[in-house]
């Protein structure tokens, strides 16, 4: 078997009185594409700053593609492909400018017109960064990363603050990566980015790991495998709870935001039993939604809390 | 695999390369760099220009005895313009600076003056006022005397104070135009996302004094063609001395705006420490007006100053035509000065 990729054993680390990481172990296997997925202060950013080498861990061994950053800092960092949460390039420098300086850093660089054209960004190539959309802004900051031409990628919510299309496009150059068969570490807050990128997650909480597996394996954990919202348009107290709970393949009852949240493993029996219980009394039914579930459930569940706070 | 070296070349070159890209796009940053010293060359040199000496005004104190007679006799003599005014004007005259001095006649035929002794046109119209009324008055020199007037350029106000604005400007460009753009790549994350590289620190820091070399041939140029043909202000030094000296200075100054910039997270805590540090350089190192004029006790300290250094290196060179070899102490203080300030830079820099 080849060695891991990137391996954590026993991470800590403190800001003042903050843990902000606590005994975190972790294996990422070459070619792999991993998610580490949890609110924001979870303690992701810090754990992915402290494998690129910018942030010293108080406690714990990290080994970066078979090197440490105590011996190998100088030949590690030719070998990393960088995306950091929230950098500004220069505004008064353009696409190939910034690019060209970033390459020079570099002992193999890739082809300056190969990567603009790996990130879509040909037809602003002589334009300003400070000119660049949001998303376009990101793909410079990724291709950033590909002109070192790495073996190992590690971005930082790199589409944070995206619009739906420009984060499409941005999870197609990371498939693009990961076809290339280069390993990627990618954190995020966005539940469908891990599901759709990621070979495995790690669901990191309060500075730990609470739970990884591929985001299926994930997802059959749950005992429940769908999750039923409604709203009744009476408030609904404490008194609906135990009768909901009774219901036919119930597994759990949250409330959120004055709606009913039952997570079910049989919702073919649950929604019609819901729909007699209502009716019986006298209850009137004026949402009703049903999904199958996914890591954010597998998150609530864990924790009892969303995974996006905002 | 191309070896470390050619990479760092490589690296330092491309940083170079950036950092003149953003000065010369910031329309705003060039208008300081170059224009600002040659206006205030023009200013100055307008302002104090060489002339004929001034008239020297006074005021006869008005119905005195004899009053009328001492002001007519005042009038007649060339460069003397006497009027007669009450107390109270008279006072008032002399507080706004319109007249330097106030004549009293008493009775008894003596008279008084009335002047501030701290005031150079106070204590010049004592002496054209009393020789004019005493020779009014019948006295006559024993010693004959002739007069030959000469104009030296190097002697006049421009000539003393182009050097001056030379290395002020240095020093303005060379602090705010290595620390600016620092603390705001810091403050974009940009400095991290650099340091995610293999980028050679210390080339990212040598790449700030290197560009200032590009901009100093203008700055330099610029601010010297403009003395030189609008107030033919004397280059008499060597080209090559005055060139090693801007040089010098810059990559002085420039280290010092590293040193300045090594910290502060924001542009409000970074212009703080730049006031803090070049404020008492512009005032003790005689860019107006000459430093010796300042305490000895300060002198130590004064000539310590890297400005002080190049400001009387530049006097040297241009109005004395000193040799390199003569200028060698203060270009040891500005080295001095380079070397210490980039060191402690590289010790001390947040990157983060």
């Amino acid at each position: 078997m080849l060695p891991a990729a990137l391996r954590l054993r026993g991470l800590r680390k403190t800001y003042k009185d903050v843990v902000a990481v606590n005994g975190l172990d972790l294996e990422v296997a070459p070619g792999e594409c991993f998610g580490l997925l949890g609110p924001n202060g979870a303690g992701k950013t810090t754990t992915i700053e402290i494998c690129e080498g910018l942030t010293l861990p108080d406690a714990g061994d990290v080994t970066v593609l078979g090197q440490s950053w105590a011996r190998d800092a100088r030949a590690l960092r030719q070998r990393l492909g960088i995306s950091l949460q929230e950098t500004r390039f220069s505004e008064k420098l353009t696409v190939e400018e910034t690019l060209g300086l970033f390459r020079s850093f570099y002992h193999r660089p890739r082809p300056l017109d190969d990567v603009i054209a790996a990130v879509q960004l040909g037809e602003k190539r002589r334009a300003r960064v400070g000119q660049l959309s949001g998303g376009q802004q990101q793909r410079l900051a990724l291709a950033c990363a590909l002109v070192a031409d790495p073996e190992l990628f590690f971005l930082d919510e790199p589409t944070t603050g995206l619009d739906p299309q420009s984060r499409r496009q941005l999870w197609e150059l990371i498939e693009g990566v990961k076809r290339a068969g280069r390993t990627v570490v990618i954190t995020t807050h966005y539940m469908e980015e891990a599901e759709r990128l990621c070979d495995r997650v790690a669901i990191v909480d309060h500075g730990r790991i609470i739970a990884q597996g591929t985001p299926r394996e994930l997802v059959r954990s749950l005992a429940a495998q769908h999750v039923i919202a409604f709203h009744t348009g009476a408030a609904t107290g404490a008194e609906l709870e135990p009768l909901l709970a009774g219901l036919e393949g119930v597994c759990g009852i949250r409330q959120r935001e004055g709606s009913w949240l039952l997570e079910s493993r049989q919702a073919h029996r649950t929604v019609p039993a819901l729909l007699a219980l209502l009716a019986g009394r006298g209850l009137p039914l004026e949402e009703l939604s049903m999904h199958s579930a996914t890591l954010d459930d597998v998150f609530v569940h864990l924790t009892g809390r969303q995974l996006r706070d905002e | 695999m191309s070896n470390p070296r050619r990479l760092r070349e490589r690296a330092l070159a491309q940083l170079t390369l950036v950092r003149a890209r953003e000065f010369l796009r910031e329309p705003e940053a060039v208008f300081w760099t170059f224009l600002f010293p040659i206006l205030m060359a023009a200013g100055l040199g307008l302002a104090f220009r060489s002339r004929p000496a001034e008239l020297t005004r006074v005021a006869v104190l008005q119905g005195a005895p004899g009053a009328d007679s001492l002001r007519a006799g005042l009038e007649r003599t060339p460069g003397i313009e006497a009027a007669l005014l009450d107390d109270s004007a008279a006072t008032r005259a002399m507080r706004t600076g319109r007249i330097a001095l106030v004549v009293l006649p008493s009775r008894d035929g003596r008279v008084t003056y009335r002047y501030d002794e701290t005031r150079p046109e106070g204590l010049l119209a004592r002496r054209v006022i009393d020789d004019a009324l005493q020779r009014a008055a019948g006295r006559r020199d024993p010693v004959g005397v002739e007069e030959d007037r000469v104009r030296e350029a190097g002697s006049r106000y421009i000539d003393f104070v182009v050097p001056g604005l030379l290395g002020m400007s240095l020093l303005g460009s060379g602090v705010w135009g290595t620390g600016f753009p620092i603390v705001d790549a810091r403050r974009k994350r940009l400095l991290k996302r650099l340091t995610a590289t293999p980028m050679p620190r210390s080339a990212f820091l040598i790449s700030f004094l290197f560009s200032r070399l590009g901009v100093l041939v203008l700055e330099v140029g610029a601010l010297l063609l403009f003395a030189r043909l609008v107030f033919g202000v004397p280059m008499r030094g060597s080209l090559i001395g005055l060139v090693l000296i801007c040089v010098l200075g810059a990559l002085a100054f420039g280290a010092m705006g590293l040193l300045v910039a090594a910290r502060p997270r924001t542009i409000e805590g970074a212009s703080g420490l730049m006031n803090l540090a070049m404020v008492p350089i512009w005032v003790l190192s005689g860019i107006f007006f000459s430093a010796s004029r300042f305490p000895a006790a300060v002198q130590p300290v004064i000539q310590a100053l890297p400005l002080t250094a190049v400001n009387d290196a530049l006097r040297a060179n241009m109005i004395e035509g000193a040799s390199l070899a003569a200028l060698a102490p203060e270009l040891a203080i500005v080295a001095a000065w380079l070397v210490v300030s980039f060191a402690i830079a590289l010790k001390i820099f947040r990157w983060q």
